[in-house]
């Protein structure tokens, strides 16, 4: 009885849509549960589906996954976007982590109160510009490979690509100084699962927009 | 060459703390760099020494490590302290990242201004009593082993002391209603390297004072 990995979680990206981009990376086909009552929510909490009463929620091989980190350490193990072994995985554990900060400037940038916008999306630049975005352009002229890590696709680049991309859509320009991630850019898109993931109709979100505050706001309501 | 792991950071806790538990756990010795003002972090960063330009960082096995959790898997890995497999690892992670969670209030709570202390404190007295202190008691009845996971010590076992204690320092008698983590307190204390850690002259390092605060952020901000 191998079911589908199945995603619980609002209909927007947050914090599950770096678990699509993982899955989806990987192949792997997976069914979504939409949040969009706080009834639905407690329901969940109360029939104890989430460990920490927190969403994303991750039904899969048996287990209820709860933990985005959690989640995509299980995923990139079991798919084999981890690295070939404790060294590289050392190193893509470094990359996604440092990803993870950047992404999370932007996961909170559309709950910014209006006259803090302006300030977080300088910052949001500032820090793909001089933070972040040097670190993997170095990384990439350094060795030469179309990966970040050992030669081979892994986890890193996937979070890498999703990041680019996210930035981009706040800051056109971004990649203006860094030629070997334009290059990266390109490369991932052709990967043929990834280059299926950023067709229309994939499970890919669109960019949270008002609608997708207000829910967020609604459902986890006190 | 095998050289002890060199960790760079404030005397203090702060997110370094959880790495000194495991390599304590692990029973591995490690030296220390502290940073005492704004020039010590700027000189790591001019060295180009830290990959993000942030502390923690760590030295071991030829790499200048960074970013917290990576630096904790490897330490887990390498001591065997992450489970058995796959599976035991996500539960391991799970746990872990909820410790993570509960980790960040309780760890910057000495650090709020006065005015947000008594919010801040109810908000965290609250997560720890009625989010996470209860799964890991269900976790700890339902299994029914000395272990969070599987039948060994995990790193899943020495961060909930690490915020057992931690708690603890905030509310002496946070465990009245755990009973399990009661006794699993006690066990996991006895474990001689973590024994060890738990006594006076270790490197385990104490709860920020007060006045010390102006300090650290100043190397930070």
């Amino acid at each position: 009885m191998s079911g589908k990995p199945r995603l619980t979680y609002l209909n927007g990206r947050g914090r599950m849509e770096p678990i699509r981009w993982l899955l989806a990376a990987a192949g792997v086909e997976f069914e979504e549960v939409y949040l969009e009552t706080k009834e639905q929510y407690d329901k969940l909490i109360k029939d104890g589906f989430l460990l920490f009463q927190q969403v994303p929620l991750v039904e899969i091989d048996g287990m209820k996954m709860v933990q985005t980190r959690a989640i995509m350490s299980y995923i990139a193990g079991k798919y084999n976007l981890y690295g070939k072994d404790l060294k590289e995985r050392a190193l893509i554990d470094m990359y996604v982590e440092g990803i993870s900060d950047l992404m999370q400037m932007i996961l909170m940038f559309p709950f910014s109160p209006p006259d803090a916008k302006e300030k977080n999306l300088d910052s949001i630049k500032e820090r793909a510009t001089n933070r972040y975005f040097p670190v993997f352009e170095k990384v990439l002229k350094q060795h030469g490979q179309d990966f970040l890590v050992g030669n081979k696709f892994s986890w890193a680049d996937v979070q890498l690509m999703e990041a680019i991309l996210a930035v981009e859509e706040k800051v056109p320009t971004v990649l203006s100084g860094f030629p070997q991630l334009q290059v990266f850019k390109t490369k991932m898109s052709n990967v043929p699962t990834i280059k299926k993931f950023l067709q229309p109709g994939s499970p890919r979100k669109p960019p949270p927009d008002a609608h997708y505050v207000e829910t967020v706001l609604k459902v986890f309501k006190k | 060459m095998s050289a002890k792991p060199k960790l760079h950071y404030f005397d203090g806790r702060g997110r370094m703390e959880p790495i000194r538990w495991l390599l304590a756990a692990a029973g591995v010795e490690f030296e220390e760099s502290y940073l005492e003002k704004k020039e010590d972090l700027t000189k790591l960063r001019t060295d180009g020494s830290l990959l993000f330009q942030q502390v923690p960082m760590v030295e071991i096995d030829g790499m200048k490590m960074v970013q917290t959790r990576a630096i904790a898997n490897y330490i887990s890995t390498k001591y065997n302290l992450y489970g058995k497999d796959l599976k035991e690892r996500a539960l391991i992670d799970m746990y872990v990242e909820g410790m993570f969670d509960l980790n960040e209030l309780l760890m910057t709570h000495g650090y709020q201004p006065a005015e947000k202390k008594e919010e801040h404190y109810a908000n965290m007295i609250d997560k720890t009593e009625n989010r996470y202190f209860p799964v890991f008691e269900k976790v700890l009845k339902d299994h029914g082993k000395d272990f969070l996971v599987g039948n060994q010590l995990s790193r899943a076992d020495v961060q909930l002391l690490e915020i057992i204690l931690m708690a603890e320092e905030w509310k002496p008698n946070v465990l009245a209603k755990f009973p399990l983590l009661q006794s699993f307190k006690a066990r996991i204390s006895n474990i001689p390297t973590i024994k060890k850690f738990l006594q006076p002259g270790s490197q385990r390092k104490p709860l920020i004072r007060e006045e010390d605060v102006p300090k650290v952020i100043k190397i930070f901000y």
